[in-house]
């Protein structure tokens, strides 16, 4: 679209971008159109992101820093001799309990994997009914949506135990995985996106003979893709990061997830200077998967967050 | 009557498939969401302490929490009302600069500050305890202390974590780093799928300023997107409880924060839930919690939300 030479336009383009970057070959030009104002912009937050970047980049310094430079005085911030000694010393700290490595990455592979399917599944079937079914008490449903949004589990812990112990799944993988699946905010975002995908698609698919099932499965979910990589992306953000259910549902040592082994690792090595290198080491591997997966998905995920809005 | 709840009957059995689609997400909240909810409300009258079966108190949990307890009144309520009106508000107003000034931007480089400023969001957990200890260690070892003291700002190092003046504050600044989260996208997404031609058509009605373009035209398409980041915002927010005991380095996450000045709602629960094994008076403090979000969260519904006429 080409706008009117009165109208600057940058702002333009801003307003009409729907993903973060554009296509690489208009690269370039955008260079050559930058502005003043732009530049001032520009600047002034890559001060801001640098310095809200710090911490991150210091995790990563401490993770690679040989034994004897995290006894430096005054403290260094870069390693000057980065080496991956840490990361073996953190295995073979593992090995010195009595699980195995290998077991902590079993369970923690499964419970995600499964875990995270699950939330996909279960929000995007949800969602399509929600959206697309004007069945007796939909209304009512979606609105039950909206207020979980706002019930969250982490204040029930207490009550949620009692629960998981009634139904007698402690210290199984059930108990890793039903309890979190539901997804309120997978469902939310979903069911906005899927409002957007036209009835009649919908329809003419439906008379070609598609039933229900496969209507959504060959037809709304390739459409529903970006929204799918999205809730994706945060159902394995919550499963990933949750320590709860290692925490409070399994008493055995052995059902536990890698990243609640090495969250206590951290934390009682954090109390002691020569193991910081190794704590350091241990956070980063808990930090770096998430990072890793939103990277390659952020462009679906922006598109998604359009839809965010409650109306 | 009876043909009506005939013709209804017809409309379940005709939508029975819609059912089975909700089915696995809304059992799943309401067994592992709704059911603790309800357990925690009815534990709430009782006193519960794990070994014998509830006693009936009726209100007295909540009189008490209200008229006896100190720690509650003295360091949880204020401490939590101060935490959550910077982190909350404050973090809210930050996110939409934030993703405006980000909008202003070339596409190419968007998705690089995008990313730097959300990128804290994905740190939480308690693995980051290792970061935040060494950064605030109180003596002239630690980064920021002997930074300062290089600067020649400080003459003496700061008990940053176990002075009471300094906690708080710093439990506000490192939550304000690490609040943009799915918010923060929401709100750079609303932005940035503003309709251009709004912003033209403002000019024409005689729009000068940047900041009238935000107030009358920015603001109100995104009002959607607002809402959502709100709710997002306040039950972040009061959830949070985690910070103080990374913080100041806990080796468990139930021990208080030293002489409480860290102490948040969410603190104050597990406190008496897993330390003083008074149940029904944690699950009292949890309703209260998860009505306080509900309430907070409503309020921002009426100023934000879907309004009758609205298109």
């Amino acid at each position: 679209m080409r706008l009117p030479r009165r109208w600057p336009r940058w702002l333009g383009r801003s307003g009409s971008a729907r993903s973060l970057a554009g296509r690489s070959g208009d690269a370039w030009r955008s260079l050559r159109r930058i502005d003043g104002t732009q530049w001032a912009l520009m600047a002034a937050l890559l001060a801001l992101a640098a310095f809200m970047m710090l911490p991150i980049v210091y995790l990563f310094n401490q993770a690679l820093k040989p034994y004897h430079e995290l006894f430096l005085f005054p403290p260094t911030y870069f390693a000057k001799d980065p080496t991956l000694l840490n990361f073996t010393d953190l295995l073979n700290s593992t090995n010195r309990s009595f699980i195995p490595f290998s077991r902590l990455v079993f369970n923690t592979v499964l419970v995600t994997v499964v875990t995270a399917a699950g939330m996909i599944a279960t929000s995007a079937f949800c969602a399509y009914a929600l959206s697309k079914h004007p069945f007796p008490g939909n209304k009512a449903l979606f609105t039950v949506v909206l207020l979980s949004l706002m019930f969250v589990p982490e204040t029930m812990e207490i009550p949620r135990y009692i629960v998981v112990q009634y139904l007698g799944i402690m210290n199984t993988y059930w108990a890793h995985i039903l309890p979190v699946i539901s997804l309120p905010v997978g469902v939310f975002l979903l069911k906005q996106f899927i409002d957007q995908v036209p009835g009649e698609l919908i329809e003419a698919a439906k008379i070609d003979g598609a039933g229900e099932t496969g209507t959504f499965l060959r037809i709304v979910v390739p459409v529903i893709m970006p929204a799918l990589a999205t809730v994706g992306i945060l159902a394995f953000q919550n499963v990933w990061g949750n320590l709860e259910t290692s925490k409070y549902f399994m008493q055995d040592e052995a059902m536990k997830t890698l990243t609640f082994f090495l969250s206590t690792l951290t934390q009682n090595l954090a109390n002691s200077v020569a193991m910081q290198g190794v704590a350091a080491a241990g956070a980063l591997i808990i930090f770096l998967p998430q990072l890793i997966i939103f990277i390659f998905f952020q462009r679906k995920v922006i598109a998604t967050m359009a839809h965010s809005g409650i109306k | 009557m009876s043909a009506r709840l005939r013709s209804l009957g017809r409309q379940i059995w005709k939508y029975r498939l819609s059912y089975i689609y909700v089915a696995p997400f809304f059992l799943l909240m309401f067994v592992f969401t709704f059911v603790p909810f309800l357990s925690a409300l009815g534990l709430s009258f009782t006193y519960y302490n794990a070994i014998e079966s509830p006693k009936w108190v009726g209100w007295l949990n909540y009189r008490n929490l209200f008229s006896q307890d100190t720690i509650f009144m003295e360091h949880v309520l204020p401490n939590t009302f101060k935490f959550a009106l910077l982190v909350g508000p404050g973090g809210y107003v930050l996110a939409f600069l934030l993703g405006w000034v980000i909008a202003q931007l070339p596409r190419r480089s968007r998705v690089w500050y995008a990313l730097a400023i959300y990128m804290p969001s994905l740190t939480s957990g308690v693995a980051m305890i290792v970061i935040w200890q060494v950064l605030f260690t109180g003596d002239r070892t630690g980064y920021i202390n002997s930074w300062l003291l290089r600067m020649g700002w400080i003459e003496q190092p700061i008990q940053f974590v176990t002075d009471k003046l300094y906690l708080l504050d710093i439990m506000i600044a490192v939550s304000i780093w690490s609040s943009m989260g799915v918010g923060f996208l929401a709100i750079l997404a609303g932005i940035l799928n503003v309709d251009p031609q709004l912003y033209e058509a403002g000019r024409i009605d005689g729009i000068r300023s940047r900041l009238q373009e935000i107030w009358y035209i920015t603001l109100p398409v995104m009002k959607p997107q607002m809402l959502f980041a709100a709710i997002m915002s306040i039950v972040g927010t009061l959830k949070a409880g985690d910070i103080g005991v990374q913080i100041t380095g806990q080796v468990n996450d139930t021990d208080p924060t030293p002489g409480y000045a860290g102490q948040l709602f969410f603190n104050h629960i597990r406190d008496y839930g897993f330390v003083r094994y008074e149940l029904g008076y944690a699950c009292a403090l949890s309703v209260v919690l998860l009505l306080l979000m509900v309430l907070l969260s409503r309020l921002f519904w009426g100023l934000l939300g879907p309004k009758e006429g609205d298109a």
